[in-house]
């Protein structure tokens, strides 16, 4: 043989052995476990185990999605693609949580589950007056957060809609009545996320209230059909956010401008947590066709847009979810933001901003992140809505639930050719729905599975959801996490768009111990939203724990799980843990030690609450 | 126009036209993912291209064809992994060596290496799909300096023509598809179809030689884009490329054998 004939074969050879790279690395890396187990498989190997329970504890909800004018009916499934949505709290103070679901087709009641002792729940949103939310003029329902606005031991649900929003103060458990203070709240707003949070922390919850679609389109009666982002990663013509200053109980003013939050991109989700300890919370904005958004809290005096100082800011994708957890158990928040993804066709991948330290800039301190998504196998969603965080094992990690999913409609079509034609192309051509290629029922990122993400407590993360019963192919999208039956593990109920709602219940490994948390303050607001806790606590293997939550007013995607924080402990040798501290939203802190656990604990803001400093 | 002195060779002018672009894409619209992964895309092409160079002719190569199909893999190639940017890198130097006919290869390097990845890791890779910032001037400003540069290079005739046939058939589209011809021409306004017209359509060394033929080839090819457009691929303008360039390059062949003979000396093949 010819020695070139031999160069030229052993060339073509390692050409062809390049083709078979991505199967070799799918084989080495695929972190999914796909064989559904049985229960006891699935408590031995993982902890838990999950099971669909939705008709047995009575909730029959179905959501509806909404109607739109003529001009976007070529497009419905877009426009119509939110509204799913479900937040949790304890409407009557019976120690049970409820949850609250919310509607969007005109006509269509939210539901409101009130949970009974046995762990069912009975629908009483027309009892307690917040079920005929869906009418037009007035706008149809996307989601709801729960707070005690007026510290009156009680709390109050605010609903967000495209359409008025509306606030509903809690008659001592008894029933609902609109508030009656006088508010600054737009006449419309075209909203699919809030949150509470006590900025300036005089002791009542504020609330910041986002906008999508620009607040002059009507969905249901358009002036114009330019009313599509301009970019599809630089967007500016998006619905305007909003921050209402909470007036001692009596009113809402709005201070978006004089506390430098005027912004028009097109945000979808929304959290607040004290990111830098400074006992002022922080806002994080997830937003679509956009970066994500970092504004840092100057002690109640104003926000300042910190997202490309902290290296957040600088790559856009399409933002849909955004929470705050201490993955890693190092007593920081890393920030998870799920996006879009669509196997060859658009590749973004969620973000797992992790804190890496921080730099100084004009004098603020900025706390700086990295993206670990990748290494931490929780970069690859799909078309993801909400990434909702708990510790489904209680095995003293936090683990992932990915609601996934956009629309899914005749199976075997996809819509994803004709939406590339137009997302790709200048700002004039995207802009206008008119140029959006009709849909005709054809699927798009639909039929996708949800995903768990099981938190091996080493920074890995690992797809179980098959495995433990938690497999959901709906088109989800919001997510909360409750204790039923108070039980000691943590339930999951999912809002699916256009589908019945779905409740899981959790089946957890009897030897893994666990704390409840639940706070109430009293310089603060007392629903403590924007508190944190950590646990520090010794595991069977003698290593020291800590771990870092705090109250949150509202999370994820349209969600707001049970601001009873919970903390799954592991195999713990000892009855106790070994401190718990509180840091309430004003810097003061409380510290408590030798705390019981496999226990709910009730702690009140001391007294002799001090600030750190 | 450039003093003679300060002229660039024409060898360089396409790395330093695309290297241009991108600086001035990244840091208005910051279309890379990060520059690691660009980084590792041009690395990996000219370490691939010189060793095979090496292994196969015995000496080392210059950097400029390698640099080009290194960065158009960058920016290109959209993946949360690594992986792709070298693995499209290798496979498309190595496309090269390989899948010659007659002593010259058939394929683009950078089209090829993208058609596979979309076939062998779809699921993990995807092309870039994004736009140019929300401003028009972008756009302009990129097509203007480009076909102004293929003008002095005198192959303006290959987009220009790719353009209008592509116009063209964007608006014959519209009889199929029922959407406007604003929608069907669209594409054409974002930095993919940017890359792809400059670019890789008018690689001199998988493009034919004759003017005219250069034309109907790429006629041929927007026809073939066409049809797949009507079956929604997604990409295709690479796959229309990657079907109808190693035709066209194989049909020239044997036009000039059949028209020519070949010459004893000619008829060795390149090693």
């Amino acid at each position: 043989m010819k020695p070139s004939t031999l160069k030229y074969g052993s060339v073509a050879l390692m050409f062809v052995a390049l083709f078979f790279v991505p199967e070799l690395i799918r084989q080495f890396t695929d972190q999914t476990d796909r064989a559904q187990a049985s229960a006891e498989e699935s408590l031995e190997r993982y902890g838990f185990f999950m099971e669909e329970v939705s008709q047995e504890l009575g909730v029959t909800f179905v959501h509806q999605r909404c109607d739109v004018d003529d001009p976007l009916k070529h497009i419905q499934p877009q426009i119509a693609a939110m509204g799913a949505s479900v937040s949790v709290a304890d409407v009557n103070n019976d120690g049970y949580q409820d949850f609250y679901v919310t509607n969007s087709a005109f006509g269509e009641p939210n539901h409101l589950y009130i949970q009974q002792s046995d762990g069912t729940f009975e629908e009483q949103a027309s009892i307690y007056g917040v079920a005929d939310l869906n009418q037009y003029p007035k706008g149809s329902s996307m989601g709801s957060i729960w707070a005690d606005v007026n510290n009156d031991g009680w709390e109050d649900l605010f609903v967000y809609r495209y359409g008025k929003p509306v606030l509903f103060v809690n008659q001592k458990g008894q029933k609902f009545e609109p508030f009656e203070g006088a508010t600054q709240f737009p006449d419309w707003v075209n909203s699919n996320s809030a949150v509470w949070l006590d900025y300036n922390a005089d002791g009542y919850v504020d609330l910041f209230l986002t906008g999508y679609f620009k607040e002059d389109v009507d969905i249901w009666d358009l002036d114009d059909t330019r009313m599509m982002p301009d970019s599809y990663e630089f967007a500016t013509n998006g619905g305007k956010n909003y921050l209402f200053r909470n007036d001692g109980g009596r009113g809402f003013t709005d201070v978006t401008q004089e506390m430098g939050l005027d912004n028009r991109k097109w945000t979808l989700a929304v959290t607040s947590v004290d990111i830098n300890g400074s006992g002022f919370p922080d806002l994080i904005l997830a937003n679509d066709y956009g970066v994500d958004e970092l504004f840092l809290n100057e002690k109640g005096k104003r926000f300042v847009d910190m997202g490309p100082a902290s290296s957040m800011g600088d790559i856009p994708k399409s933002g849909m979810s955004i929470t705050a957890a201490d993955f890693y158990n190092q007593g920081d928040f890393a920030l998870y933001v799920t996006n879009i993804s669509e196997a060859g066709v658009l590749m973004q991948g969620n973000n797992l901003w992790v804190p890496t330290g921080s730099t100084t800039i004009d004098g603020i301190e900025v706390p700086t992140y990295a993206n670990t998504a990748t290494s931490a196998g929780v970069e690859q969603g799909e078309w993801a809505y909400s990434g909702a965080v708990t510790d489904l094992n209680n095995n003293g990690t936090l683990d992932l639930y990915i609601a996934n999913g956009f629309y899914s409609a005749t199976p075997n079509t996809d819509y994803w050719y004709d939406y590339t034609k137009v997302v790709g192309a200048n700002s004039q051509v995207i802009i206008n729905a008119s140029n959006w290629p009709a849909m005709k029922e054809r699927t798009f990122s639909g039929y996708q599975q949800n995903r768990l993400m099981l938190n091996d407590g080493s920074g890995r993360f690992r797809e179980v959801s098959s495995a433990v019963g938690a497999a959901l192919d709906k088109d989800s999208r919001a997510v909360a996490f409750l204790d039923i039956r108070n039980d000691g593990t943590m339930d999951m109920v999912v809002a699916n768009q256009h589908a019945p709602v779905s409740v899981f219940k959790n089946q957890v490994n009897q030897d893994h111990a666990w704390i409840q948390i639940s706070l109430e303050g009293t310089q603060a607001n007392r629903s403590a939203i924007g508190a944190s806790v950590t646990v520090e606590w010794t595991d069977a293997q003698g290593q020291a724990q800590r771990q870092k939550q705090s109250v949150s007013g509202g999370e994820a995607f349209s969600s707001q799980s049970s601001r009873v924080l919970h903390f799954g402990l592991g195999v713990m040798d000892s009855d106790t843990v070994e401190n718990v501290t509180i840091h309430w939203p004003g810097g003061k802190r409380d510290i408590y030690e030798a705390v019981p656990h496999n226990q709910k604990h009730t702690l009140q803001e001391s007294t002799s609450a001090r600030f750190d400093n | 126009m450039l003093p003679a002195g300060l002229a660039l060779p024409k060898s360089l002018i396409g790395p330093v036209l695309i290297t241009t672009l991108l600086i001035g894409a990244h840091l208005s619209f910051g279309i890379l993912d990060g520059y690691q992964k660009l980084l590792l895309a041009v690395i990996t092409s000219i370490v691939m291209e010189n060793l095979l160079h090496k292994y196969t002719k015995g000496s080392f190569k210059g950097i400029s064809s390698a640099y080009v199909s290194g960065i158009s893999a960058g920016i290109l190639i959209r993946s949360a992994y690594f992986w792709p940017f070298a693995l499209t890198a290798m496979i498309s130097i190595a496309s090269k060596y390989v899948l010659r006919y007659k002593g010259r290869h058939l394929w683009n390097p950078t089209n090829f290496g993208v058609a596979m990845m979309l076939l062998i890791a779809a699921d993990s890779t995807a092309v870039l799909s994004i736009q140019w910032g929300n401003h028009m001037w972008a756009m302009v400003i990129i097509w203007l300096v480009g076909i102004f540069t293929l003008m002095k290079v005198g192959r303006f005739n290959i987009t220009g023509t790719y353009l209008a046939a592509f116009v063209f058939f964007a608006w014959i589209r519209t009889y199929f598809t029922g959407d406007t011809f604003l929608t069907e021409v669209a594409p054409l306004t974002g930095p993919m179809y940017q890359l792809f017209a400059l670019f890789m359509m008018t690689d001199p060394k998988t493009t034919v030689k004759n003017p005219w033929a250069q034309s109907a080839v790429v006629v041929v090819i927007a026809f073939v884009e066409m049809l797949l457009r009507l079956g929604e691929v997604v990409y295709a303008p690479f796959y229309a490329l990657f079907i109808v360039g190693p035709i066209a390059l194989v049909i020239e062949d044997w036009w000039q054998s059949r028209s020519q003979p070949v010459s004893g000396a000619e008829a060795v093949p390149h090693t």
